[in-house]
């Protein structure tokens, strides 16, 4: 008898119009598209630098942001006021100020501040901008003092937050390594993201919706009537998503390689094994939302709300750690969160499956939770 | 419980929050029977459809078919039933023949083992077999419907208005299947809200607001009727109207297609009575008219009962 469930659903499958052209275009559409549009380096900024002082020195460190392969030519104005009209005309990203006698206080050893304004109508952009500008200017002090050692002198940047050491000839310098993605590449990084929201949506929302299509139809209770047990229907369900998932997930794999060169440093088979984990997990939360809808629409936008929230907060585009404390305490319960976390640590990492008992534990745990609260809820509406 | 009974209901009540839908409804259908339901929109034979299936469960009450419980055999049960919903609802995305044998299936059985049952009904869309169901006309899905309710040859089938939004010959068509199959030994409950449907039937019930009326064979409920009747239709049929319910020796009066029929009590009733009537109606400025006694249909018999019912 499941046999002919399996048969009747993968022949549904085959003949939606729309179905099949998703399973196969949408990894594609997303492995393509997403890893440079979450692209989070900041280029081509636009610099305004109001020049107060016009020294060799600040001429100099001017020169140096604008040779920096992060900023684009800089445009000069002669007041901070009509360097901000600039920002308002949309002309430029970020303001450096160079306060007058910038030389010469600091051929006399005394801190100067200078003034860093960027635009923070897009955030990101904004800090990041201001943080490039920033550790040119550090750049700059470095070299001063390096090369201006017998003078003394030096310099301090408020958004550097370096103290005003004086007297600190030979600083310390901090080099910094990135280890497991030693580029900071962000397609390596966003790649194994991806690959949650696909099983997500292929393995949690497509079977739920297809649930809730039969109970718009009414089919659903002329297979009530008949000897078929639920679970057994809902199986027939799963099942072929859960196939298609894996089809799907193989295609990602070969599209990472292709496009990117990214391939799991840690083994396929765990890679699969844990990716069948969260299939479960994600498809006991599809089961419970089919449980609560009445229609496609109501599911559709329970899932929507669902799908938004766990994204978001699972650390795939903005790191959990620096989220506020509440949101990390209501992140413990996003599935989402710990799987973009696993999926990482065997693309970059290579982690092994004792590395990861932690997170299998828990996923365990939500898959056993959702399974519970699935057939509960499926008693309540019988 | 006798051994022919095929579908026993004692006292079954069902609630959705506030509206009661069925309200302590005790009915019984014969081994082999055609069983009417009979009752407008909303008089609760879904629900009670539903509990019989084993779609839902009744608040109070005890539902058995063929001596199997509602409630705890409800796995048995759904091995010796057919349903047929109201709406259509197989796969409008298999064709006909993929619908047929996925249901067959479903029931562990294989079309050609039952079909002798289908053929007479399948025959007309059997040329049909590679169309989705979705792209049948109404009167095909609905035979089609009716075999795949009847692959697995239940032993009771149960019809929710089957003949609702079908057009005059294919309900007189589909009437005739019925009949056909019930040769076969098959119990067949059926619902439907065109009285005229209920004489087709061995017995029937009619139902409002989720109680049972009465509960007869069609010839035995119209016997029951306990009023004379009357037909009265004329030029003027609203005043007509207003005058006969101002009048306070009717019982009650009601609009029937071309006619006004009028309930008399039958004590109140002579042989000078509508010489009488009419008189009164002229002495009100009311002409052109005719009454005639006639005998009372089904619905008459719904309008008494429910009017007594309140």
């Amino acid at each position: 008898m499941f046999r002919f469930l399996l048969e009747k659903e993968f022949k549904q499958i085959a003949r939606n119009r729309f179905l099949p052209k998703l399973i196969l275009v949408y990894p594609v559409v997303m492995m393509i598209l997403m890893p440079w549009a979450a692209n989070l380096d900041v280029k081509d900024i636009r610099l305004c630098v109001v020049d107060n002082d016009n020294s060799t020195y600040s001429r100099r460190l001017t020169q140096k942001a604008s040779g920096s392969e992060y900023f684009s030519e800089a445009i000069y104005r002669a007041t901070y006021s009509e360097a901000i009209s600039t920002i308002e005309r949309a002309e430029s990203d970020i303001i450096l100020e160079i306060p007058a006698d910038f030389e010469k206080d600091l051929v006399n050893g005394v801190n100067r501040e200078l003034s860093i304004s960027s635009n923070a109508v897009d955030g990101i952009r904004g800090s990041i901008a201001a943080s490039y500008l920033a550790s040119v200017v550090n750049d700059f002090s470095d070299e001063l003092m390096e090369s201006r050692i017998v003078n003394r002198g030096s310099s301090s940047v408020v958004s550097s937050s370096m103290p005003a050491s004086t007297a600190m000839p030979t600083s310390i310098e901090i080099v910094s390594l990135s280890k497991y993605n030693p580029s900071m590449d962000y397609k390596l990084f966003m790649v194994p993201g991806l690959i949650v929201i696909i099983i997500t949506i292929i393995g949690g929302f497509l079977p739920a919706l297809n649930i809730v299509s039969e109970k718009e139809a009414g089919t659903i209770e002329q297979i009530n009537v008949t000897p078929v047990r639920k679970i057994t229907f809902i199986f027939s369900k799963l099942i072929p998503y859960w196939v298609i998932g894996f089809i799907i997930l193989t295609n990602t794999l070969i599209l990472a390689k292709l496009l990117y060169g990214i391939v799991p440093v840690g083994s396929i088979f765990e890679f699969y094994l844990l990716s069948f984990l969260f299939l479960i997990v994600v498809s006991g939360l599809g089961l419970v939302i089919s449980n609560n809808s009445r229609t496609m629409q109501q599911a559709m936008f329970v899932m929507f709300f669902f799908m938004l929230v766990m994204i978001l907060m699972s650390g795939l585009f903005t790191p959990v750690s620096s989220m506020p404390l509440w949101a990390q305490v209501i992140n413990a319960i996003n599935p989402m969160k710990y799987f973009t976390e696993i999926m990482r640590m065997v693309f970059l990492k290579g982690s092994g499956l004792a590395d990861l008992s932690k997170h299998i534990f828990i996923m365990f745990g939500f898959a056993g939770a959702f399974s519970l609260w699935a057939v509960l809820s499926y008693r309540k509406n019988s | 419980m006798s051994s022919d009974i095929s579908v026993e209901i004692k006292g079954v009540s069902k609630s959705y929050s506030v509206v009661k839908a069925l309200d302590n409804i005790s009915l019984s259908v014969k081994k082999g029977e055609m069983f009417g339901l009979i009752g407008p929109d909303g008089a609760g034979k879904s629900t009670l459809f539903r509990i019989l299936t084993t779609l839902i469960l009744p608040d109070s009450g005890v539902a058995t078919i063929e001596g199997l419980d509602v409630r705890r055999d409800y796995k048995s049960i759904r091995r010796i039933i057919g349903y047929m919903p109201g709406r259509f609802s197989l796969y409008g995305d298999l064709t006909v023949d993929e619908n047929l044998s996925f249901f067959a299936s479903v029931f562990n059985v294989k079309v050609a083992d039952n079909y002798p049952l289908i053929e007479n009904i399948f025959k007309d869309i059997a040329p049909f077999g590679n169309r989705r169901a979705s792209r049948l006309s109404g009167g095909m899905k609905q035979k089609l419907a009716l075999s795949c309710a009847l692959i697995h040859k239940p032993s009771v089938l149960f019809l929710d208005e089957p003949t609702t939004g079908v057009d005059p010959v294919s309900r007189k068509e589909f009437w005739q299947m019925l009949e056909r199959l019930k040769t076969n030994g098959i119990t067949i409950v059926v619902s439907t809200s065109y009285m005229d449907e209920a004489l087709l039937c061995d017995r029937i019930a009619l139902i409002k607001e989720g109680r049972v009326l009465s509960s007869n064979s069609p010839r035995g409920v119209i016997d029951s009727y306990q009023n004379k009747l009357l037909a009265i239709w004329g030029e003027d049929m609203h005043s007509l109207l207003k005058e006969l319910r101002s009048y306070d020796r009717i019982k009650s009066v009601y609009s029937f297609g071309q006619e006004h029929h009028i309930a008399v009590d039958k004590n109140l009733y002579n042989t000078s009575y509508i010489d009488s009537l009419a008189q009164k109606l002229q002495q009100k400025g009311v002409r052109d008219f005719n009454i005639k006694e006639i005998a009372p249909t089904i619905e008459d018999c719904y309008m008494e009962f429910s009017a007594n019912n309140d």
